[in-house]
């Protein structure tokens, strides 16, 4: 469903994105691994529209989004979550997930009742909140959220947009280590559940290993390796350059 | 049926609503025509405030030149009054009113919704200040700074022939007025409240984010931009029908900043908060140089007694007493998901 072909994104001197393909099928959850710098970030904000390359080619759906506006890529169905939580502070966590349902279907310029007149889309809210295991905590300002479930939530949001792709920019960074595998469980159960694929930046091996059905390796803004999760991590050649174990040593912090 | 009378008419917010407005049906009984004048532009203020709210509290931009909006539709009343006095009836110059100032804000907000933060503030102040210059120096049309004179106007095929200001305000225009703020006060409800509400307070809450889910930012700043406009444009017509006379000092940024002024001193954060605003801040004025002429002193302490104290103004102070003495209920929308 996504094909990437021989991206390219320079700032500069530093090659961020050098000549990168990929291809995503329909349900497929791919983990993309790589240290500080390797350009996973760089990669995802290109898929998203959220930065323009500088050549190469990105394919969605049979059609050419290379250069197509961030909204005309949302409309398309790739959502993306972010790194640092990127919620709505103010309203409440149903409001959070109902603004994006209302802009879905087009009811921002459309609806003139009061939103709680749509009680379908307050019904679909909860189904979303309800998949994600935060329907209980609908009222709550995300402010009093757990580290945990704001991740989740942020999810949801990208989620409740019915996107077919969702990126995923390190969806348990900040969530205490006891909690990185429920929050997991949770996104990826609602994920399987719908079969939607995902593009996951994670750091954490163990979450690589149990929820990807592939791996991506970058380095200095190539794929250096494509493969199982386990056939990755016992690639010497990723090992050395992702945890700097074998030949090399670890350099510096 | 009954389920729906019990959440609507039967709220004990809306019983609130419904006493006062009964309250300020009987209001020119109980206050002497100096005091019910005074509060008739506590309510065009209220008005104006509650349309510059929509653009500061709910989509999170301040501007500092809301008073460019007002001069349009006061402008717009008193030059129709100057240049084509056989239209010149209630009926024809609101809807001309909203209409000039729908024309300036839909231009200016065009222009201002490029930024956000102080370069927002700063052009808009801007762009007020050349309205400023072109009604200050246009002498011949705008009458400078003697500004133009405006005369009671027809209502709805009843003339006003020989009925002095006082009286007119104390009797038919009052009652206009208040519908027209209970009908700007609904509205405004039904705005904020609307999907389209909701989207602007997620522009406000995280630009990005919003754009992200599929909002269009920029356009929808501008439209909150351009209602917001025509209501404060609404406010300027009611009030030039109080005032008698419209002068340039109206489109100065120290006016706007008045405006920015009672929406603090209400609370941007509640609903009600820039009405409330608005009157207090009326009467706090008018009081405050009647008794000394270091008014400006009392206002400017009020200010920072604000800030450094009530930093959600005076309704957002009533309103977390509230909360504390009802033992922080803080939460109780949890209920809507039993009522689902």
């Amino acid at each position: 469903m996504l094909t990437v072909d021989h991206l390219k994104k320079y700032f500069g001197d530093v090659k961020a994105v050098d000549d990168v393909s990929l291809e995503i099928k329909g349900g497929e959850i791919v983990s993309l691994v790589g240290s500080n710098g390797a350009g996973k970030t760089t990669l995802v904000n290109l898929i998203s529209g959220y930065l323009m390359p500088d050549s190469g080619r990105i394919v969605f759906d049979d059609s050419n989004i290379t250069y197509a506006s961030m909204y005309k890529r949302i409309k398309m169905g790739i959502g993306r979550s972010f790194q640092i939580m990127s919620l709505f502070d103010n309203a409440t966590v149903l409001d959070n997930v109902r603004i994006p349902l209302f802009s879905r279907y087009e009811m921002i310029r459309k609806g003139l009742l009061p939103a709680d007149r749509y009680t379908d889309i307050k019904n679909e809210a909860f189904d979303i909140l309800d998949l994600f295991s935060i329907s209980d905590k609908d009222y709550l300002s995300p402010k009093d959220l757990s580290e945990g479930d704001g991740k989740v939530l942020d999810v949801a949001i990208a989620f409740s947009l019915k996107s077919k792709l969702l990126l995923l920019d390190e969806p348990t960074s900040g969530v205490a280590t006891g909690d990185k595998f429920n929050v997991m469980d949770t996104i990826v159960s609602a994920l399987r559940n719908e079969n939607i694929s995902a593009i996951v930046i994670e750091h954490d091996m163990d979450i690589v290993a149990d929820y990807s059905d592939r791996v991506l390796a970058m380095h200095e803004g190539k794929i250096i390796a494509e493969g199982k999760p386990n056939e990755i991590m016992q690639d010497r050649n990723v090992r050395s350059i992702l945890f700097g174990i074998g030949e090399q040593n670890v350099s510096g912090n | 049926m009954k389920v729906d009378l019990e959440r609507t008419i039967l709220r004990p917010k809306v019983i609130i609503y419904l006493a006062i407005i009964v309250v300020l049906l009987f209001l020119p009984r109980f206050l002497s025509t100096f005091n019910l004048i005074l509060f008739e532009y506590g309510l065009t203020f209220a008005i104006v405030a509650l349309g510059f709210n929509l653009l500061f509290g709910y989509t999170g931009l301040l501007s500092f030149g809301h008073g460019a909006y007002f001069t349009a539709g006061a402008y717009g009343v008193a030059m129709m009054a100057k240049y084509f006095p056989e239209l010149y009836s209630m009926e024809i110059l609101i809807p001309g009113a909203l209409f000039v100032s729908f024309i300036m804000s839909a231009i200016f907000g065009f222009l201002c919704v490029r930024h956000t933060k102080i370069f927002f503030a700063i052009l808009a102040l801007a762009l007020s200040m050349l309205v400023y210059a072109l009604v200050f120096k246009f002498y011949h049309i705008t009458g400078g700074s003697d500004g133009l004179y405006v005369k009671i106007p027809r209502m709805f095929g009843m003339t006003f022939e020989g009925v002095r200001r006082p009286q007119f305000l104390s009797g038919v225009y009052y009652y206009f007025l208040l519908s027209i703020f209970v009908l700007t006060c609904i509205t405004m409800k039904g705005i904020v409240n609307s999907p389209f509400g909701k989207a602007l307070q997620a522009v406000r809450d995280n630009e990005i984010r919003a754009e992200l889910i599929g909002i269009r930012v920029r356009r929808y700043r501008l439209y909150a931009f351009i209602l917001s406009g025509m209501f404060t444009g609404l406010g300027g017509a009611l009030w030039t029908f109080i005032n008698g006379q419209v002068t340039p000092d109206v489109s100065h940024w120290v006016f706007s900043g008045e405006i920015v002024y009672m929406t603090l001193l209400g609370g941007f954060a509640i609903f009600e908060g820039p009405i409330i605003g608005a009157i207090i801040f009326t009467f706090l004025k008018l009081y405050a140089m009647g008794s000394t002429e270091y008014w400006m002193f009392i206002i400017g302490a009020t200010l920072i007694i604000l800030v450094l104290l009530l930093p959600t103004g005076i309704a957002g102070g009533v309103k977390s007493l509230t909360d504390i003495i009802r033992g922080k209920r803080l939460f109780s929308g949890g209920a809507s998901h039993v009522n689902r």
